[in-house]
């Protein structure tokens, strides 16, 4: 459960609308309780029993709008993924996709790895963090190598250092960029706009509705 | 040769490096280049291939190294065309996103902005919801763009290869399409015409006829590269057996689409998790078995004719469903005007022009309230995936309930299939890189975004 406010996502300013003054509570999915529907509680079933630690590897279980996440410790990434690969045949990896959370302290960073199983038909997603100061997750490139171009250009988006990966470079940007531009605390970028003696901001300044 | 010498060139010059002698190639020294070579000892030389090379697809940069012809190394170089589309959609609301994600692969501008609204639909649990007559469209809309697309991965894959004439019929074929869309939509590219909730506007008058021709012509035209393709001696020497990468390599390299159904394997997405309602269409998955440029080659040529066989079933499906709605009932979400065509363009109906500027301050208010801060999207993440004419084409989309997305993913498959170049390119010949990703058929506004 976070809290957002306001509406037009400024602060400090004379709003005398009384939309300022707006709070909307915004619900994230939580953990799930079994059953959890479909062939997600099979799935879980033969990972718990091909994997023994399975308690103490996944901190949370959910699935929310037909689709099953398994949240990781870090540590364990590499561990589960060989045995989702080799035990319960999900052969592919669909990439990485990384989300910067900046107000979650100690888990800012975010990693995603949607798996698919063509053998089975079926989809799962892992979901590992780490944190800002301690950017590092394991790299998945020895169990799918696939995931090598898909971690080069997280590394480079984000800035998670992926451990083990055989040349972690930047892929998308120029070598010698700084920072990481989809972080949030990157700005967007661009210049205003006149028009006719009226000026329009560059986006990432605009008054915007939130 | 020194610089106040008037046929001095600085951009063919050659200099000495650390790494040794750097040669520059301008196109047509190549004599001059090749005697220059010929005179030092060592046969290992590093070729730097585009990024403006004609046949790199696109802006891709590929750093060869060479023992003679034979190819010992190849890395991929991309990022030329990266253009933040990401980071961009972060600050436009949902709606507006598809203007962003249709620009990605702009030779599949449909398959983007469809990924894309199935992922916000998802996210909004209103994929049970979008009406029937939509889904069709969409259907329609994206089996005529793969047939565009393909004519541009068979059309320059064989100009790349040295065959001109394939470039030109399967140019007329594409221009047919594209002239198709413009009907439509009112642009031939990067049309936005999938939006969340539907389409943006229905079929003009008379479309079904209209596609019944274009079917009609691109059944007979599609011949025209077959007779001249399929079994030519020379390009089958130049395929067969290029450019190998079996069911092994894919899955390990995730890769998917024309070239994983090249190792036999029939994954196709359309069929293996139906969406917009495939599921009710007649169609094959084509394979081949030979896992090599000629294979895709051939399930690219058989694919148009799978296209072809969906198109003439939505055809009917939309005359069955003529003059029902292509957007979501739920006027919160769904976009408050219909377009339509006018003198001066295509731009917002009179009839609704009419009815917020003079009948209803309510409509009015709705409109304006739509328009500018858009709907919010409950919080959560969702994964969309559709059969792109490359592969797995999926959208990850993170919302914190509000008006604009907090992250956009895409999964592009020229992105991923781009990683192949060098499982398939080495150790064989120099040439043969140019068949092998022209058979990936990477799109670089894809793999950049």
């Amino acid at each position: 459960m976070t809290q957002n406010e306001g509406m037009f996502g400024v602060s400090g300013t004379g709003d005398t609308s009384g939309y300022g003054g707006l709070v909307r509570t915004v619900a994230n999915p939580g953990s799930t309780e079994r059953p959890f529907g479909g062939y997600f509680d099979q799935l879980a079933d033969d990972l718990e029993r091909a994997y023994p630690d399975f308690a103490d590897a996944i901190t949370k279980v959910v699935v929310d709008r037909g689709e099953l996440t398994l949240h990781i410790k870090k540590h364990r990434l590499v561990e589960v993924a060989k045995v989702l690969r080799d035990k319960l045949l999900f052969e592919m990896c669909m990439g990485v996709s990384g989300i910067h959370y900046p107000d979650r302290t100690g888990c800012e960073l975010v990693a995603v790895y949607p798996l698919l199983s063509m053998t089975k038909n079926q989809r799962v997603r892992l979901e590992v963090c780490t944190s800002e100061t301690d950017p590092h997750i394991p790299s998945l490139v020895e169990v799918y190598g696939g995931n090598n171009w898909h971690e080069r250009e997280t590394f480079d988006m984000f800035g998670i250092i992926f451990d083990g990966h055989p040349g972690l470079t930047r892929i998308l940007m120029p070598d010698d960029w700084d920072g990481h531009p989809q972080r949030k605390d990157y700005p967007l970028g661009g210049i205003a706009v006149e028009y006719k003696g009226a000026t329009t901001p560059a986006p990432h300044n605009r008054r915007s509705y939130k | 040769m020194s610089h106040s010498d008037p046929r001095f060139d600085p951009y063919a010059a050659t200099r000495e490096t650390t790494e040794g002698t750097v040669y520059s190639v301008t196109g047509g020294d190549w004599d001059s280049l090749v005697s220059e070579i010929g005179e030092t000892k060592e046969e290992r030389i590093i070729v730097n291939m585009g990024p403006q090379h004609p046949s790199t697809h696109g802006v891709l940069r590929l750093v060869l190294e060479l023992e003679g012809e034979t190819v010992t190394e190849v890395r991929p170089g991309i990022g030329y065309l990266h253009t933040g589309i990401e980071k961009n959609m972060e600050y436009r609301s949902w709606t507006q996103g598809t203007t962003f994600a249709t620009r990605m692969d702009y030779l599949s501008p449909i398959f983007n902005e469809t990924a894309y609204c199935l992922a916000i639909e998802k996210l909004l649990g209103i994929t049970n919801d979008i009406p029937e007559r939509a889904s069709i469209i969409r259907v329609l809309m994206m089996e005529l763009n793969r047939i565009s697309s393909h004519m541009v991965a068979l059309g320059t894959g064989a100009l790349e290869l040295g065959a001109m004439g394939p470039m030109f019929f399967a140019f007329r074929e594409r221009e047919a399409v594209l002239d198709t869309f413009e009907a439509i939509t009112g642009l031939r590219m990067n049309m936005a015409y999938v939006r969340p909730g539907g389409v943006q506007q229905d079929l003009p008058a008379g479309m079904t006829a209209r596609l019944r021709d274009l079917v009609k012509e691109l059944r007979k035209n599609f011949k025209d590269n077959e007779r001249l393709l399929v079994g030519n001696t020379i390009w089958m020497k130049r395929t067969e057996g290029i450019g190998y990468l079996d069911l092994a390599g894919c899955t390990a390299l995730g890769i998917t689409g024309p070239v994983l159904r090249s190792t036999g394997l029939p994954w196709d997405l359309r069929k293996m998790q139906p969406y917009c309602g495939y599921e009710n269409y007649e169609f094959d998955v084509i394979t081949a078995d030979t896992c090599d440029v000629y294979g895709r080659f051939l399930i690219r040529m058989a694919e148009l004719e799978q296209s072809l066989r969906i198109i003439e079933q939505a055809i009917e499906k939309l005359d069955a469903t003529e003059g029902q709605p292509v957007m979501v009932a739920d006027k919160k979400i769904a976009w408050p005007a219909q377009l339509a065509l006018g003198a001066d363009g295509l731009g917002n109906s009179l009839d609704h022009i009419r009815e917020i500027m003079g009948s209803s301050m309510e409509s009015l208010i709705h409109h304006f309230k739509l328009v500018t801060e858009g709907f919010r999207v409950p919080a959560g993440q969702a994964y969309a995936a559709v059969e792109s004419p490359r592969g797995e084409l999926a959208a990850h989309i993170v919302s914190d309930g509000g008006t604009k997305p907090y992250r956009v993913h895409f999964r592009e498959p020229s992105f991923n299939n781009l990683q192949s170049t060098s499982a398939m390119s080495e150790g064989g010949m120099v040439a043969d890189i140019i068949g092998a990703v022209a058979s990936i058929d990477p799109v670089m506004g894809g793999v950049d975004r």
